[in-house]
C-alpha cells in the first residue's frame, strides 16, 4: 500500500485517498463551442504512460482536499506532490506542457 | 502407545518432563513440549505422513520448517479443522489431533497409488491435454479427477475463532530472528530506534537452534541467542514477535505479519485472538530470512526417509530425535559433513558420505576419514529402494562432468538419506518488494540484486553461509538503518564466532543414473505437485521456453509451498535441457503471502455484523420496538414496513398506502442526503450543477432539481431550499449522498476554486419525520403554533422555521407521495422525541407509520422516479419525459454539452413509460424484459425492461414503469413480458397512475 504525502496532512496510507486520474485536464471554458470530438476527448481520453504521470488525488478520509501527485506508474515512486493551482516540476516531463505540445 | 524409539536420551530443546499425548490418523502417540508435530512423529519412527498429489506415492517429512512440501496435515475437527498445515511448523500440544491428507481409504493402503502404476496417464500438461479431449469424454474423467485432486478439506461451518488486525509503525522492521536478524535488532535497538523483530518460529535463533557446532563469544550459539533476546526484551522501543511470519511486502515499505497467537496452545484464550495480522509501515526494512536447503534430484528421491540434510541435523540437535540410525549423506558441499558428524555423535552409524565433488578437500573431509566414515567422492545416487520407508540406495562413480556414470553400482543400506544440495537464499520478500534478483554462478543461487524499497538483505538470504559474516552484516545493517533515519548509531561489538565453513558447492542439478530420465523411476523436482525432471524435459521438447510457461504447464512451483524447495532445481533443469544458463530461463516472481495464511487473519474483526458499518436513524429504537421489518439502503437500515399481527407483507403495505392517501401517515426520512451550502456564489453554484435555474428562487422556497454528469446522464435528484440569500439546504437521494458531496467538492476545488461556496454534509445532523395525507395539516397544527399552516401562508414547495412539539424545526412543504405532506427536520438528538410526539398527537387521527415499501408504492403511483432504480447511468432527463427541468436559457451547466449530442435526441432511445398488465392483479417482476414479438424461446429482440413494479391499492391494480425503446411514441401499444412458462401482455401507458390532475397536493 502506497504512502501518499497529503500536502495538508502529511503522509497517509493510500486507503485514505480517492483517485482522480490524470491531472491538468481543464474543463473547456465554453463547452458549447466544442466539437463532439473535442468534448469526447475532454471527457474520456486520458494518457496511460508507463513512468511519471501527473494525477489527481483526494484525501477522502482526511482533509478532503484535492491535490496533485506526480507518480511513476511503474515503480510507484512519488516524485512530486503539489496543490491545486500549482504546476509540476518541468524536469519531470509531465503535465500540461506535454499535453498541449 | 509408541515409545519414542527414535528419541535420544538427552539433548535438544524439548522438555522431557512434560510429555504430551497426540493422535495421528487416530493413533495415540507421545511427544514432548517443545516438539513440532514433525519431530514428534519422527521420534516415534513415523516417516510416512502423506500421499503425493498426483501419483499417491508414499511421502515422508522432507524439511524442518516452512519449506516443507510433503508433510501436509489436516488439523483439528469440526469448524476449527484446517487443511494443508505443515507438520514441521505445528507445535505439539496435549490432545493434538492430526490427520494425513490425500489418501483413501488409508495412508498405508491407498487406492490412488494405482496412478503410480499408470503414470503415463499423468504427463506434463495432463490437465491441459485432458481439457482438449472431446467434451463428452471429459465428463467421464471429471468425477474421478475431482475425487483424486485437491489436498485436505475445508471446514463447512463459520470460523468460531476471533482474529485481529494490528496497525503499527516502526523505524526498522527486521524479518527473521536468526544470527543476522538478532544482530541487526541489537544494533538498531541499542541506538534507540523503534524496532519490530518478527520470526516465524516459536523461538528466536533461526539456524542456530539446529546446530551444535557453532560457538559465539566462546559459548554455545544458543546461549548468545538467549543473551541477545533478553537484552532486546528489556528495550521499551523493541517489539519481539514470535510465531510471526512476515508474509507480505508491499509498496512503500508496507508489510504484513501473520502472528499465530494461540495455535500452539490447542485452545483459544478469551483475552486474545487466535491470530493477528500486523500491518506495518516501516521506515527501513532488514530482511534476514535465511536460506532453504535444496533437495537433490536423483531417481526415486521421494521415498519416506529422504530428507534435507539440515533437517536431519536439526531434528537431532534441536529435538533430540534421530530420524534414522543408519543415515546416508548425499552432499555437494561441506555442510553435509556437519550432519554426518552431528548424527555420528548421537549414536548413528553413518552409512557413508556420497560427495558429488570429484576431489573434496578440507578439514571436514579429513575429519570424516579420521572418524572412519566412508567418503564416496564423485559418486551419484542411481536408485533407491524401499516402500513406505527408504531401505537402501544404489550409488556409482560419475564421469568428471557429472553427466554420466563411470563405474558399476553398489548398494548401501540406509534408513535415512540426508540431501545437502546447497542453499537457496530466501529472497521471497525481497522479490515481493520488487527488488531485482541476480544469479550468482559461483554460489549457484539467486541473490538480492537491485533494491526497490528502503531495505537491505543480510545473512543467509543475502547468500552468506557463515554465521560470522551474518552477525557482522547484521550489525552493520542495523546501524546503517538507524543512521539513515537520523538516529545516533551505537555500535555493539561483533562477538567472536567459531564455526565450520561450507566449502565449495558443486551444483549438480540432475544426478545421473543407470536409466535415462523418465524410465523406471522418477526424479522428483517439485514434491508437492509431483513434478519430475522428465515432465520438465517433456515441456521443453514440446516447445516451452519461458519458465513462466513451463511452470504453468507442468505446475512446478505452483503448490501451497510456492516451490520453496523446487524452483531453482526446476529452472536449472529447464536451462540444461535448453542448453542455456539459468538466468536465460528466467526467474520466478514470488508473491505474497510467503506461507499460506488464514482468511480469518486477513478478515480480522470485519466479519458478521461488523463486516460493514450500519447506519441507523434517531428513530431506529422506535422502529425496532414496534416490530418494523428493515431493509438495507446503502449502509442505512431503513424501516421497510410495519406488519401488524397476522398481516402479510402485501397486506401491511396496502394498509400503510391506504392510510397515507386517506388519513395521516408518518415516514422516517432521516436518511435523505443533506448538504448545507453557503457563500456569496451559492446560487450561481447551484445554477451550474443543476439543470434548471436557481438564481431567482426566493428565500424560504424549495425547488426540485436534476444533477447530470458531464455526459448528460442523470446522476441524482433532490429538493433544494433557499434558507437565505447566500444559504441553501440541498437534499440528495439516500444512496447518492456521499457521491454528490464528492462531486460538488471536486468541482468547487478543481474547476471553480474562485467561487465563494462552502459545503457541509449535514445528513446526520437532521432527523426527518415526513407526515402525509389529508389529515396531516390537522396533526401538525396540534404540535406547532408558530407557523401559519394555511395553504396560502405556507404554500407547496415552501419552507418555514418554527417549533414542532416544542422542538426547533425546519418544516418543508414538499411531497414524494402526491398528498399534502410536511417534512419536519429537527436536530438529530430530538428525532425520537419528535416521532413519539407525532404518534401520540395523531393517535385519534389514526396516524400510521409507513416504511420504504409503501413510500415506493406511493411515489410510483404518481410516476415519481427513483434515480438508480428507474435510471441506470444511461438515462437522460429527456428519456424520462422531463424536458421541462432542463433549462434552455442557461449558457452552461454540468451535462448541457453532453446532452447536446444528437444521439441523445433520437426517438428510438429507451424512454420511461408506464406498463399496465392485461390482468390487473398480476404484478410484473422488476427486471422483466419487454419485447414486441414473442418467439417460442429466447433470444427475442428486447425493447427494454421493467424498472419499478408494484400493486397499487390507490389505483386498484398493478402498475409498472419500464424503459422501452421509443416508448414515448408507443402509448397504447400492446407489448409483452415473457416470463418462465408464460407471457404477460402489457399496454404502454403514461407514468402517472393516480390523481393525474395533482388535486390532492394541497390537502
Ligand atoms: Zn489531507
Amino acid at each position: 500500500m502506497m504512502l501518499i504525502p497529503c500536502p495538508w496532512c502529511g503522509p497517509r496510507d493510500d486507503s485514505e485517498f480517492a483517485y482522480g486520474n490524470q491531472a491538468h485536464i481543464a474543463r473547456p471554458s465554453d463547452p458549447a463551442s466544442t466539437s463532439d470530438q473535442e468534448w469526447a476527448e475532454y471527457l474520456y481520453f486520458r494518457d496511460n504512460p508507463k513512468g511519471p504521470f501527473a494525477e489527481r488525488w483526494m484525501h477522502a478520509a482526511g482533509c478532503r482536499r484535492w491535490f496533485h501527485v506526480v507518480r511513476d506508474t511503474n515503480s510507484h515512486v512519488i516524485l512530486q506532490v503539489y496543490k491545486v493551482g500549482e504546476w509540476p516540476d518541468p524536469a519531470l516531463g509531465v503535465g500540461p506542457a506535454n499535453k498541449e505540445s | 502407545m509408541a515409545n519414542q524409539s527414535n528419541r535420544l536420551a538427552a539433548g535438544g530443546r524439548v522438555d522431557r518432563r512434560r510429555p504430551l499425548v497426540f493422535r495421528f490418523d487416530g493413533r495415540r502417540l507421545q511427544g514432548y513440549a517443545g516438539d513440532t508435530l514433525a519431530s514428534a512423529l519422527l521420534a516415534n519412527d513415523v516417516h510416512l505422513v502423506g500421499r503425493s498429489f498426483k501419483y499417491h506415492r508414499p511421502r515422508g517429512i522432507l524439511g524442518l520448517g516452512s519449506e516443507e512440501p510433503n508433510a501436509l496435515i489436516q488439523l483439528g475437527r469440526g469448524n476449527r479443522t484446517e487443511p494443508n498445515l505443515r507438520a514441521t511448523q505445528i507445535e505439539l500440544f496435549d490432545g493434538l489431533d492430526a490427520h494425513s491428507q490425500n489418501r483413501w481409504p488409508c495412508l498405508r493402503f491407498d487406492v490412488g497409488a494405482v496412478n503410480s502404476a499408470f503414470h503415463r496417464l499423468f504427463p506434463a500438461g495432463f490437465y491441459y491435454k485432458t481439457f482438449m479431449w472431446p467434451a463428452s469424454l471429459w465428463s467421464t474423467y471429471e468425477e474421478v479427477i475431482r475425487h483424486a485432486a485437491g489436498l485436505g478439506r475445508a471446514p463447512e461451518g463459520p470460523d468460531p475463532d476471533r482474529y485481529e488486525r494490528m496497525h503499527a509503525h516502526c523505524d526498522v522492521l527486521i524479518a527473521g530472528g536468526g544470527p543476522a536478524g538478532l544482530a541487526a535488532a541489537l544494533a538498531a535497538g541499542r541506538s534507540g530506534a523503534r524496532v519490530i523483530l518478527a520470526d516465524e518460529q516459536a523461538e528466536f535463533g533461526g539456524s542456530l537452534l539446529g546446530d551444535d557446532d557453532v560457538t559465539i563469544g566462546g559459548t554455545p550459539a544458543v546461549d548468545w541467542v538467549a543473551e541477545v533476546v533478553a537484552e532486546l526484551e528489556s528495550m521499551p522501543e523493541v517489539t519481539l514477535l514470535r510465531r510471526a511470519t512476515v508474509n507480505g511486502y508491499y509498496d512503500h515499505n508496507y508489510l504484513t505479519i501473520a502472528e499465530r497467537v494461540t495455535d500452539h496452545l490447542g485452545v483459544g484464550l478469551p483475552t486474545v485472538p487466535r491470530q493477528r495480522l500486523w500491518k506495518v509501515r516501516a521506515g527501513r526494512v532488514v530482511l534476514a530470512t535465511g536460506a532453504i536447503e535444496r533437495p537433490l534430484v536423483f531417481r526415486d528421491n521421494d521415498r519416506p526417509g529422504v530428507m534435507l540434510s539440515t533437517a536431519v541435523r536439526g531434528y537431532a540437535v534441536r529435538y533430540g530425535v534421530l530420524a534414522g540410525r543408519r543415515p546416508l549423506i548425499v552432499t555437494g558441499n561441506d555442510d553435509g559433513y556437519r550432519t554426518a558428524f552431528a548424527l555420528a555423535d548421537r549414536q548413528a552409524r553413518v552409512a557413508g558420505i556420497v560427495d558429488l565433488r570429484t576431489d573434496p578437500i578440507g578439514p571436514l573431509v579429513a575429519e570424516a576419514k579420521n572418524r572412519g566414515i566412508e567418503v564416496l567422492a564423485g559418486h551419484s545416487v542411481t536408485a533407491t529402494h524401499g516402500g513406505r520407508r527408504i531401505e537402501a540406495a544404489e550409488i556409482a562413480p560419475m564421469t568428471a562432468d557429472g553427466s554420466g556414470l563411470a563405474g558399476s553400482t553398489r548398494t548401501l543400506e540406509c534408513d535415512v538419506i540426508a540431501m545437502a544440495g546447497g542453499f537457496n537464499p530466501t529472497v521471497h520478500l525481497f522479490s515481493q518488494s520488487r527488488g531485482k534478483l541476480r544469479w550468482d554462478g559461483e554460489r549457484a543461487a539467486f541473490l538480492p540484486g537491485t533494491s526497490h524499497e528502503a531495505e537491505v538483505s543480510v545473512g543467509g538470504c543475502a547468500g552468506t553461509s557463515s554465521v560470522t559474516q551474518a552477525i557482522k552484516d547484521g550489525i552493520k545493517a542495523g546501524l546503517d538503518q538507524v543512521r539513515a533515519l537520523g538516529h545516533t548509531a551505537r555500535q555493539p561489538a561483533a562477538p567472536a564466532v567459531e564455526e565450520h565453513g561450507q566449502g565449495e558447492t558443486r551444483p549438480l542439478w540432475l544426478l545421473p543414473s543407470t536409466q535415462p530420465v523418465g524410465r523406471k523411476g522418477k526424479h522428483f523436482v517439485d514434491f508437492q505437485n509431483d513434478v519430475t525432471a522428465a515432465d520438465l524435459m517433456l515441456a521443453t521438447r514440446e516447445g516451452y521456453r519461458s519458465i513462466e510457461h513451463v511452470k504453468r504447464y507442468t505446475t512446478t512451483g505452483m503448490g501451497t509451498d510456492q516451490g520453496k524447495t523446487s524452483n531453482v532445481n526446476a529452472l536449472a533443469i529447464v536451462g540444461q535441457s535448453l542448453g542455456v544458463d539459468v538466468p536465460a530461463v528466467g526467474t520466478t516472481t514470488f508473491r505474497a503471502p510467503y506461507t499460506p495464511t488464514t482468511i480469518g487473519a486477513y478478515g480480522g474483526r470485519d466479519v458478521g455484523h461488523l463486516f460493514a458499518p450500519t447506519r441507523t436513524t434517531a428513530m431506529d429504537p422506535w422502529h425496532r420496538a414496534n416490530g418494523a421489518k428493515f431493509e438495507h439502503v446503502g449502509d442505512w437500515m431503513r424501516a421497510w414496513y410495519y406488519p401488524k399481527a397476522g398481516e402479510t407483507f402485501r397486506q401491511a403495505v396496502d394498509r400503510e398506502v391506504t392510510v397515507a392517501r386517506n388519513g395521516v401517515a408518518l415516514l422516517d426520512a432521516s436518511t435523505l442526503g443533506k448538504i448545507d451550502i453557503r457563500g456569496g456564489d451559492a446560487a450561481e453554484f447551484l445554477n451550474r450543477v443543476y439543470t434548471n435555474a436557481w438564481a431567482k428562487l426566493g428565500t424560504g422556497r424549495c425547488r426540485y432539481g436534476f444533477m447530470l454528469k458531464e455526459d448528460g446522464m442523470v446522476m441524482d435528484d433532490g429538493v433544494t431550499t433557499r434558507l437565505a440569500d447566500d444559504h441553501f439546504h440541498m437534499t440528495t437521494t439516500t444512496g447518492g449522498a456521499a457521491r454528490v458531496m464528492n462531486w460538488l467538492e471536486e468541482y468547487l476545488q478543481t474547476e471553480w476554486p474562485e467561487m465563494d461556496v462552502r459545503l457541509t454534509s449535514v445528513t446526520e445532523q437532521w432527523a426527518v419525520a415526513s407526515i402525509c395525507g389529508p389529515k396531516c395539516r390537522e396533526l401538525l397544527g396540534r404540535l406547532c403554533s408558530d407557523i401559519d399552516l394555511g395553504n396560502d401562508a405556507f404554500p407547496f414547495m415552501a419552507m418555514r422555521d418554527g417549533t414542532v412539539a416544542e422542538i426547533p424545526a425546519r418544516v418543508f412543504r414538499i411531497s414524494f407521495t402526491g398528498e399534502l405532506s410536511f417534512e419536519i427536520n429537527v436536530p438529530t438528538r430530538y428525532g425520537l422525541a419528535l416521532w413519539e410526539a407525532l404518534m401520540t398527537a395523531g393517535a385519534d387521527l389514526g396516524i400510521t407509520p409507513y416504511g420504504t415499501e409503501a413510500m415506493h408504492v406511493l411515489r410510483a403511483e404518481k410516476g415519481f422516479i427513483i434515480v438508480g432504480q428507474d435510471t441506470d447511468g444511461s438515462v437522460t432527463p429527456l428519456d424520462l419525459g422531463m424536458d421541462w427541468i432542463v433549462s434552455k436559457s442557461k449558457p452552461d451547466f454540468i451535462g448541457k454539452r453532453g446532452l447536446a449530442r444528437p444521439d441523445l435526441h433520437k426517438p428510438d432511445r429507451k424512454q420511461l413509460v408506464g406498463l399496465l398488465t392485461e390482468d390487473p392483479t398480476f404484478v410484473l417482476p422488476e427486471g422483466g424484459h419487454v419485447v414486441e414479438t414473442v418467439k417460442p424461446k429466447p433470444p427475442m429482440a428486447m425493447l427494454g425492461h421493467v424498472t419499478s413494479s408494484y400493486y397499487s391499492p390507490s389505483a386498484g391494480r398493478s402498475i409498472a414503469m419500464a424503459l422501452v425503446k421509443g416508448g414515448h411514441a408507443r402509448k397504447g401499444q400492446t407489448l409483452y413480458v415473457p416470463l418462465e412458462g408464460r407471457t404477460i401482455p402489457v399496454t404502454v401507458a403514461g407514468t402517472v397512475f393516480f390523481d393525474p390532475e395533482g388535486s390532492r397536493r394541497d390537502g
